[in-house]
């Protein structure tokens, strides 16, 4: 065995510089080893994960184009002002000469169009641009809330109950398949490779599949509502229904990663010792108090984990809105990264598919560290 | 010695520099149609004849995948990295000379004489690029069926009018025969919809964008033919006359060949394809005229060449060559699409008197519109997609429209006009 200090003389230069000269050997080469085994992995997540965040980051700043013969400059903060600025206003009814309201022709109140304020008025400078996001009656009176972006709010809004929807309810039925498919019985694999196989497909094939399940003529959902009712069913154009298409496309998302989910969960069930069980059992426990005092307790990194990850997962959502209704129908299944790829690239403006980036990047930030927070150890 | 070395060195240099002057320099060439054997094999056909023809130059293709070609171009630019010889989209055209991705061509006095309009590339008062064929759109029809319910059957000189065209699609609604009465083509979405449908829009009397100064859409596509024409797009929806944009793929493919529709707003590229189901029963009819004349999209995929080339004579010469009837009735014969010149429409199998899809000749001769030439285009077709499928939806045509000419002149204002005069 040689010795330490004769390793050291033969170590490479940069070895040597790495560390202190006082720290044993092994010790050094052990945080060499490291660092040479991060490295990869390292590289790879700082050329394709840490740069281009950085560079969105610096573009959102800017009015930087895709396509353009124009130098690139510095706008400060305007690309978030026209996503993110909102404003409540109150219109006023119409009056005529006399000061009395006046009337439509079938009784209500007929108000000014709000264009005549957000479009080139001098005296409200500061709506201009904006547009109606939604309103409400007040008395006479009718508050509108005003939004620089009407869609890209649309597409947050969504993403969020997508997101708050899908995560109970994935997270729910994943732990439901995995209950049921966490015992001894014949067979038990075919059927978890079955509710697997979504999973392998890519989410492209699945959502052009579902497209067809989803037609509203003649697609398989509403042929088999129709056959289970006898035909008294009424076909529902389930992706081309401002109503349904969000929820439609909830459920789809679920169907096709509930299976990640559930082998996840059954992972954690499996590290749940029989012996446990077995003295709960004695102890007089049915079914569920075993399942409320042993399985669900064991479960909870598991828990915390699947919830994160879908969480994250959810508010990414684009590829099925891309390939099943491309936001529509009437925006209520736009979200926030099909925006950001519609903008930066489809619209050719850069800047502003990075500024919606860079508020992704802050949402889902937040919501890890919530999540995180909440699901703390607790000592 | 000495002198042996220097005339050794001397021929050595003669050979080199003769070697130099005889070897031929390449151009590369960049195609969007990867994975099509018959339009790989006539665009190589081309190729070997242009270089066969002279000595000067050998063109080298490089093809890919039309999904990521305009990707590949853009990134191939930032990096410095573009082709001699350019193909380019129609309508992307005005965007890349723009940016500076594209020069002028320097064709011989002449050369595009006879070529369909929609066939050149012109942006700011220069042609970019010149096309080897050009597309159009048609009502397909069975005559049987229009006889049938007694309609008249429309010309080119006599389309339907706009209120015609309405009752005709009620009438065939009414027969109950047909779950819907036409098929506009919703599933297809992306450029279809502006392609296909700002058509309509024009003849109201309306526009994407005001053609005299390329600034503004405003009063253009939200004024009084803009909102007539969105409530009457709305109304076909309402009535449930046509398909809304859920409709799916596989039924725009297959729907109107089934029976399921009984008019359909399509392509010439899908005319074979159709006749071989329908056979003489079908019609390829012209568009309606809602008051302002019948117009159609023009512009397919075109040659030109890159502000980067060092050759740019040769990529002249090549696409000089490469623009000869025979080759574009080739390009014809082999995929469908409509010839440039009547020269070569009549050396076609399918374009010349008598073939089968004659009419749509004279359709794009006719009726053919460039879609807007500017490079704003990108973002404006994107608008006006949205403003369409929003209004079929059920939104409110006026407020619709309003928001879609907001968004369109922000973005020339933050173009800086998109180099047209503020």
């Amino acid at each position: 065995m040689i010795s330490a200090a004769t390793a050291r003389r033969n170590a490479p230069l940069w070895v040597r510089l790495l560390l202190p000269k006082d720290a044993p050997l092994y010790q050094r080469n052990d945080a060499v080893m490291g660092w040479l085994m991060a490295f990869p992995a390292l590289l790879v997540l700082t050329v394709f994960l840490v740069i281009p965040f950085l560079m969105a980051f610096v573009i959102s700043f800017t009015n930087q184009r895709l396509i353009s013969p124009n130098p690139a400059e510095w706008v400060g903060l305007r690309n978030f002002e026209r996503l993110l600025t909102i404003r409540p206003f109150t219109l006023e009814p119409e009056r005529d000469e006399s000061g009395a309201f006046v009337y439509d022709d079938d009784g209500s109140l007929s108000y000014p169009r709000l264009r005549n304020f957000t479009r080139n008025n001098p005296d409200y400078p500061d709506l201009d641009g904006l547009r109606e996001f939604t309103s409400w009656q007040a008395g006479e009176n009718r508050t509108v809330i005003l939004a620089a972006d009407v869609v890209f709010l649309r597409a947050l809004i969504n993403t969020l109950i997508f997101a708050a929807v899908i995560a109970p309810l994935q997270g729910g039925l994943a732990l439901l398949l995995a209950l049921l498919l966490n015992q001894a019985l014949p067979f038990i694999n075919v059927f978890r490779s079955i509710y697997f196989a979504p999973v392998v497909v890519s989410m492209v094939v699945v959502a052009l599949l579902w497209r067809f399940i989803y037609d509203g003529n003649n697609g398989l959902l509403n042929t088999i509502l129709g056959m289970i009712t006898f035909g008294s069913f009424q076909p529902v154009d389930w992706l081309g229904n401002p109503y349904t298409a969000m929820p439609a496309m909830i459920a789809m998302s679920a169907w096709q990663a509930v299976g990640f989910h559930m082998v996840i969960w059954l992972a954690g069930l499996q590290t749940i010792p029989v012996s446990l069980y077995e003295a709960a059992g004695l102890d007089g426990a049915g079914a569920w108090q075993k399942f409320r005092y042993v399985t669900w307790p064991g479960l909870r990194n598991t828990a915390v984990l699947v919830l994160i990850v879908i969480t994250i997962q959810a508010m990414g959502l684009f590829i099925q809105v891309d390939v099943m209704t491309r936001g529509g129908p009437l925006d209520t299944t736009q979200s926030v990264v099909y925006q950001a790829v519609q903008r930066g690239y489809g619209k050719q403006d850069m800047a502003e598919g990075a500024a919606i980036s860079v508020i992704l990047f802050v949402i889902v930030f937040t919501i890890a560290m919530v999540q995180r927070y909440l699901t703390r150890e607790r000592n | 010695m000495k002198k042996a070395l220097s005339i050794s060195i001397l021929v050595i240099m003669l050979i080199t520099f003769s070697g130099l002057a005889s070897a031929q320099t390449e151009l590369s060439l960049w195609y969007h149609g990867a994975g099509n054997e018959t339009e790989r094999s006539i665009l190589l056909g081309i190729i070997d004849d242009f270089n066969a023809s002279q000595s000067d130059y050998t063109v080298v293709l490089e093809e890919f995948p039309q999904e990521s070609y305009n990707s590949s171009i853009v990134a191939a630019a930032l990096a410095g990295d573009l082709p001699d010889i350019i193909d380019v989209d129609g309508p992307v055209m005005p965007g890349w000379a723009w940016a500076g991705y594209m020069v002028p061509l320097q064709l011989s006095e002449g050369a595009l004489d006879g070529f369909l309009p929609g066939a050149i590339g012109e942006y700011n008062g220069e042609v970019y690029a010149v096309g080897l064929w050009d597309a159009a759109v048609s009502i397909y029809a069975r005559r049987s069926v229009l006889e049938a319910n007694m309609i008249r059957i429309p010309t080119l000189d006599d389309p339907w009018t706009g209120d015609e065209f309405d009752g005709i699609l009620e009438t065939l609604q009414a027969t109950g025969e047909f779950e819907y009465a036409l098929d506009l083509g919703m599933a297809w979405t992306g450029e279809w919809y502006p392609y296909a449908f700002s058509p309509f829009l024009q003849s109201f009397g309306g526009d994407m964008i005001d053609r005299s100064t390329y600034l503004t859409a405003e009063g253009v596509l939200n004024g009084d033919a803009g909102v007539a024409f969105g409530n009457w797009w709305q109304s076909l929806f309402e009535r449930g006359l046509a398909p809304g944009t859920s409709q799916d793929g596989a039924d725009r493919e297959t729907g109107f060949i089934d029976g399921k529709y009984a008019l359909q707003w399509n392509g010439n590229w899908a005319g074979i394809g159709a006749l071989e189901a329908v056979g003489d029963d079908l019609l390829f009819l012209p568009a309606p005229d809602f008051g302002s004349g019948s117009t159609i999209g023009a512009a397919s995929w075109q040659f030109g060449i890159s502000s980067s080339s060092e050759n740019k004579e040769g990529a002249n010469a090549f696409i000089e060559f490469a623009i000869q009837d025979e080759y574009l009735a080739a390009f014809s014969d082999g995929i469908g699409l409509i010839p440039a010149t009547a020269g070569a429409a009549e050396m076609s199998q399918h374009y010349s008197m008598g073939g089968a899809l004659e009419v749509y000749f004279g359709l794009s001769e006719a009726q053919a519109l460039v879609r807007p030439v500017t490079p704003g285009y990108a973002t404006l077709a994107l608008i006006f997609e949205k403003a369409l499928a929003d209004i079929a939806n059920g939104a409110d045509v006026q407020d619709t429209l309003d928001a879609a000419v907001d968004e369109i002149d922000q973005d020339i204002e933050d173009n800086m006009g998109y180099g047209f005069d503020m």
